[in-house]
């Protein structure tokens, strides 16, 4: 199934995810304001913003890790409840010692009932449905080394695989591209964009950095002092859209297939557009 | 059979009943330890692990000096540590060395006082002997009940908790996504690894039971890229230290300066220090032939990340 331009399962697919008027305050201080927007089987969702525009406390939300001051999360149609299997996490740091005793397979597997108490035993349907995750993100061929020994893209992978072997509706990444360099980051993206146009997940990936989504994203989510704004990108990125939710006036300037989306000249906020300089204004990440 | 095998086995090892006592005990509590230590190394917790050590000498000076069993006194004084490393705030990763720091040092004043009252009473420094250093050979019959039910306890604890552990130990944030109760899971690995430091405590004493959770687990991780290969590798080590060292032990009744007998604690420490250096060779001759293959490896492989 292609991906160029917008999917067309992003109409009409059923809706996974429903976020309503989610208000969150946090210490006094107010992470999220009346948030909302909804997200339909198969489509590629991006959530942009900066680093303290509430990304990270958003997703806490739509897990259940934090309970929001105002507004509800639907899943599936559903007000979602404490453990959902529905919703499959791949979380943003992942520290872990070199020397730990847990292969890319073992992790894997433990997605699939790691909350079950016991010994798992082994079973040829188990082993064959790692394997299956396993090709499905491309991990076989370093699937028997330790995680902790395993390059960034590589733990993305396993770390994919872990949360879609539970066969989740809804995968939430959170700043998966962080610690990736370009290529990686781009391999990354692909096999997503291909995950959810192929088993009709919902696919929800924050990040900073809107360019290396661009291709693939079928809606975006952009986050800034706590509001949002969501459509298509053609929607969203827009100086008049963006202009509207910062409470000043942006430029967006497309550069060859990228995009930069800059604060007019003595301006100086938080914005999701690209690092470098450009000529009468200031410019940043 | 003896006969031939005497130089290995001292006449009497077999028909002794201190040594059967400390061979089962040996093994009992090697597997306990062995599957508690390696969460305790992947969890980053051998100082949580040294504190139950070391804070096994207050329960067992506080048993001697109350008179109950040293056992009994190993248990409980863990326990209650157990308890208030929990809520002093052992679970954040941050506070965690300060909980573990503050508790032991209380226990350590409360162990001070103890043995002094009990010293001075009895002029004997017995007690504080038998609790730092341990006596396998000197576990009483009656003891092993005891050690055979706290040993399944914390076994049955840590088989039903192992997947909710295991996912929570190498991540808690993707254990919590998942609906895993991660503090209840901590603070119930937590209990385990405090009955599991009081058993170490009780066949090798509490300055050395930390050795025995943490050293055979450390060698087992060397060993073994799986989870649950790790568990049993590590018990296996651990028993075999114990009944060599206590073969030794026996044996050292011989050795000069004759008729003393050293301590099994200090063969079993030893062989647990020697077994970490040899389970490093695999590693380092595979990182030798890594690098001595190195170039020839980069022209075959394709480049994994472009």
């Amino acid at each position: 199934m292609g991906r160029e331009g917008i999917s067309v399962a992003g109409l009409d697919g059923e809706e996974i995810l429903g976020v309503e008027g989610i208000s969150v305050r946090l210490s006094g201080r107010e992470v999220l304001r009346e948030v909302s927007f909804r997200i339909r089987a198969g489509e590629f969702t991006g959530l942009i913003g900066s680093n303290g525009a509430g990304k990270t406390t958003l997703f806490r939300v739509i897990l259940g890790l934090q309970p929001p001051t105002a507004g509800r999360v639907l899943v599936a149609g559903r007000p979602r409840s404490a453990r959902n299997p529905l919703i499959g996490y791949v979380p943003q740091k992942f520290l872990l010692d070199p020397d730990a005793p847990l292969r890319g397979r073992d992790l894997v597997a433990l997605g699939i009932d790691a909350q079950r108490p016991g010994v798992p035993r082994p079973s040829e349907s188990r082993r064959a449905l790692v394997e299956e995750m396993l090709e499905a993100v491309d991990a076989a061929r370093f699937a028997d080394t330790r995680v902790g020994r395993l390059s960034g893209g590589e733990q993305q992978r396993i770390l994919i695989a872990h949360a879609l072997i539970a066969r989740p509706r809804l995968l939430l990444l959170d700043e998966p591209l962080a610690n990736l360099d370009l290529g990686s980051a781009h391999e990354v993206v692909a096999l997503l964009a291909r995950i959810a146009a192929e088993q009709q997940i919902a696919v929800l990936i924050s990040a900073h950095e809107i360019n290396p989504l661009l291709p693939v994203m079928d809606r975006i989510v952009y986050l800034a002092h706590g509001r949002a704004v969501s459509g298509t990108t053609d929607e969203v990125i827009r100086a008049d859209v963006l202009s509207k939710l910062y409470g000043h006036h942006v430029d967006v300037v497309h550069v060859h297939d990228r995009v930069l989306i800059v604060a007019g000249a003595g301006e100086n906020t938080d914005l999701a557009g690209h690092e470098g300089t450009f000529p009468g204004a200031e410019i940043l990440t | 059979m003896s006969h031939f095998l005497s130089p290995i086995f001292a006449p009497g090892f077999f028909e002794s009943e201190a040594v059967h006592i400390a061979l089962a005990v040996g093994a009992l509590v090697a597997v306990v330890t062995g599957v508690v230590g390696v969460f305790t190394v992947i969890r980053g917790q051998s100082f949580a692990g040294e504190a139950f050590s070391d804070l096994g000498t207050t329960g067992g000076a506080g048993a001697y000096f109350v008179g109950v069993g040293t056992l009994w006194g190993f248990v409980i004084g863990n326990v209650i540590a157990a308890g208030a490393m929990e809520a002093i705030g052992v679970q954040r990763v941050r506070g965690r060395d300060v909980a573990t720091g503050i508790v032991l040092g209380a226990g350590l004043g409360l162990a001070a006082l103890f043995l002094y009252l009990y010293t001075t009473e009895h002029s004997t420094t017995g007690a504080t002997v038998t609790i730092l250093f341990g006596s396998a050979f000197a576990i009483s019959s009656t003891t092993l009940p005891l050690i055979a039910v706290l040993s399944g306890i914390v076994l049955a604890l840590m088989l039903t908790i192992y997947r909710p552990l295991l996912l929570s130990s190498i991540n808690a944030e993707l254990a919590s996504a998942r609906g895993i109760p991660v503090r209840l899971v901590g603070a119930l690995y937590l209990l385990a690894l405090a009955l599991a430091a009081a058993l170490a405590a009780i066949t090798i004493g509490t300055i050395l039971s930390t050795a025995l959770i943490v050293g055979p687990a450390a060698s087992a991780l060397r060993l073994t890229r799986r989870p649950l290969t790790a568990l049993l590798t590590a018990a296996a080590i651990g028993i075999a230290a114990m009944w060599v060292g206590i073969v030794l032990a026996y044996d050292s009744y011989h050795w000069p300066p004759a008729g003393q007998g050293w301590p099994v604690s200090f063969f079993v420490v030893m062989l647990v220090f020697l077994t970490y250096l040899l389970s490093g060779l695999p590693e380092a001759r595979r990182r030798r032939h890594a690098a001595r293959a190195a170039p020839a490896a980069g022209v075959m492989q394709p480049a994994t990340n472009s």
